[in-house]
């Protein structure tokens, strides 16, 4: 058996010195490597979820995404005209907290379909506002058509119908629509304010 | 030479036997699935430290052997994460914190300073796969209990139909210390009646 | 308020070992003394607290201005095994019955999950310092809660008797589970 490197002060800084710099250096390379492949695989994540909640489109809803009040709105086209508008949305009503959403909505206002990005509700309770027994209730809806433009649980004067003893994830599920409907509203009124404005029309009384 | 390979295997399989890593251990046999996610992404960083660490033991004082020792594991874990977060991101995100956590997991610095820094490369190398194995399959295996117990599938294949009613309790936290708990228990009185 | 609301998730609604499992090996190897396992419990506050503190300063002065936030793990590790021969120096020092008495496990502190994975997530969840310090002191003392426990009905255990191949760990995994169990009623209980 070779001897052992002496704990010499000189040899223990010099050993710690250079093993830090050397690995420091691998893993500055192994980040360069690895940093596109990360964002893509992101990138690749988002347009999945808007795939997953609307209609075939052919453009990259992530280019220009924006950023409006909080959540994410992505605009998806069909050979340049709009077929869908899907949003990122949130809640933090849910039992364990903060969950996200991703909601399709058709250019009518109605929703297409709703995707549960991420949760921790509980299993087996909460968790079941992915099943489509409980999802699948909001395809076709439109607030808008709603009496008072709220979403709410059959519980609370509503009309949706809740997970069986996970009223509270069901709540905070609505929450998350709600204000992903109410973002989507505000974006058709700016887009219509817009092109009233650029075809110069008077505005037309009690627009909402 | 194959006996460093197996003695993680089962005589001092790490989960089981010598019950280090105890903390992927819990959080992460939600599903069979998972098991194989992490157990993969230890052994990885297991095999590495222990070929560096046999490698280069005479060159490190040993004062400093455990701030080396560190320095050597912390920078293959960064690695795993790094090339999980850009080539299996929902395995990254299942495992999630757990994966930075690999650094403190006790197998891979227990094995450095049992083993590593007193054998040669080779059985190092041996050893460390031995143990990554042994600490997979342990993981594997009781994810598929807790899995099949608690969500009625295996690997996401559902054994039972949709309405079943599963024993959710083993999903979820107290699930995991009484299955970990009792599998130990099995695995001390099978070695105990056939000396095994 | 929020700081309160922190204080209460993390001390019993998500305790640290019996719902997230961070900090199982010192949990299950200290606490079988309820001495030991309170003065294990200030340490681990102490180096908690401090940890977090500290990498904070690096995350947030260092890290993020370079744009070498990948080097969290090496430098968070780093930090908290050097406080925890700072720790280790103190104890010799100023309480000598308590460091004979924790033995091994204080440098383990080092290897407590529990210590690293919370300097993380208190990253990840983008506390500011004062919360961040609020966060790690909450936890420490769960993890401290938790220990106590563990240790007395572990105690208790030892004069009632159980089944041989009970022995050790998968008693004291059981019980845990129980505790786990029990705990699992503090849900939802912050809004």
């Amino acid at each position: 058996m070779s001897k052992k490197l002496e704990s010499t002060l000189k040899n223990m800084v010099l050993c710690l010195f250079l093993m830090s710099v050397i690995m420091a250096g691998a893993l500055g390379f192994v980040y360069k490597i690895t940093k596109d492949p990360i964002e893509q695989a992101d990138k690749q994540k988002e347009i999945q979820a808007v795939k997953d909640v609307l209609p075939p489109f052919d453009n990259d809803p992530t280019a220009d995404a924006r950023d409006m009040e909080g959540l994410k709105l992505y605009t998806a086209t069909q050979k340049g005209e709009p077929v869908g508008y899907a949003v990122k949305t949130f809640t933090e009503k849910g039992f364990s907290g903060h969950f996200e959403l991703m909601v399709g909505f058709k250019p009518d206002g109605t929703i297409n379909k709703i995707v549960v990005l991420n949760h921790s509700e509980t299993p087996g309770l909460g968790s079941k506002m992915k099943e489509p027994k409980f999802a699948d209730q909001f395809n076709g809806m439109n607030i808008g058509t709603i009496p008072g433009k709220q979403l709410k649980v059959k519980k609370d004067g509503g009309t949706v119908d809740a997970i069986t003893a996970a009223t509270i994830s069901s709540r905070a599920y609505c929450d998350g629509v709600q204000k992903a409907f109410n973002v989507y509203m505000n974006m058709l009124n700016k887009n219509q304010a817009n092109v009233d404005t650029t075809s110069g029309a008077t505005s037309k009384g009690g627009k909402k | 030479m194959l006996k460093y390979l197996t003695n993680g295997l089962w005589k001092e399989n790490p989960t089981f036997v010598l019950v280090l890593g105890t903390c992927p251990t819990l959080a992460v046999t939600t599903a069979a699935i998972n098991g194989i996610g992490m157990g993969a992404a230890t052994t990885f960083v297991l095999v590495c430290s222990n070929i560096m660490i046999a490698g280069l033991k005479n060159v490190i004082p040993d004062k400093v052997r455990i701030a080396a020792f560190i320095v050597i594991i912390a920078t293959f874990v960064t690695i795993v994460d790094l090339v999980m977060k850009a080539y299996t991101p929902d395995l990254y995100k299942t495992l999630g914190i757990y994966i930075p956590l690999i650094v403190v997991n006790c197998i891979i610095l227990g094995r450095a300073e049992a083993f590593a820094q007193k054998n040669k490369v080779m059985p190092a190398l041996l050893d460390g796969l031995g143990m990554g194995i042994g600490f997979t399959l342990a993981i594997t295996f009781m994810g598929a209990i807790r899995e099949i117990l608690g969500n009625g599938s295996v690997f996401d294949i559902r054994l039972i139909s949709q309405e079943a009613r599963t024993i959710l309790i083993f999903i979820l936290p107290p699930g995991a210390f009484i299955t970990f708990g009792y599998l130990i228990a099995l695995m001390n009185r099978i070695k105990s009646k056939y000396s095994i | 308020m929020e700081l309160l609301k922190i204080v209460i998730l993390a001390l019993i609604v998500n305790n640290v070992v019996l719902a997230q499992f961070l900090g199982i090996c010192p949990f299950l190897g200290v606490s079988n003394k309820v001495g030991t396992s309170i003065g294990m419990g200030v340490a681990v506050i102490f180096v908690m607290t401090l940890a977090n503190l500290v990498t904070y300063l690096i995350q947030y002065f260092i890290l993020v201005p370079l744009h070498i936030e990948f080097m969290q793990t090496i430098t968070f590790i780093f930090i908290i095994a050097f406080l925890v021969q700072v720790v280790e120096i103190i104890l010799k020092k100023a309480a000598p019955a308590l460091y004979q008495a924790l033995g091994i496990y204080l440098p383990l502190i080092t290897t407590n999950c529990a210590v690293l994975g919370i300097a993380i997530l208190a990253v990840q969840k983008n506390y500011n310092l004062i919360s961040s310090v609020v966060y790690a002191a909450s936890i420490a003392a769960g993890f401290t809660l938790a220990l106590i426990l563990m240790a007395g009905i572990r105690e208790q255990l030892e004069l009632n008797g159980y089944p041989k191949g009970m022995k050790g760990f998968p008693l004291s995994l059981i019980t845990a589970g129980l505790l786990s169990l029990a705990f699992m009623g503090f849900s939802g209980l912050v809004k």
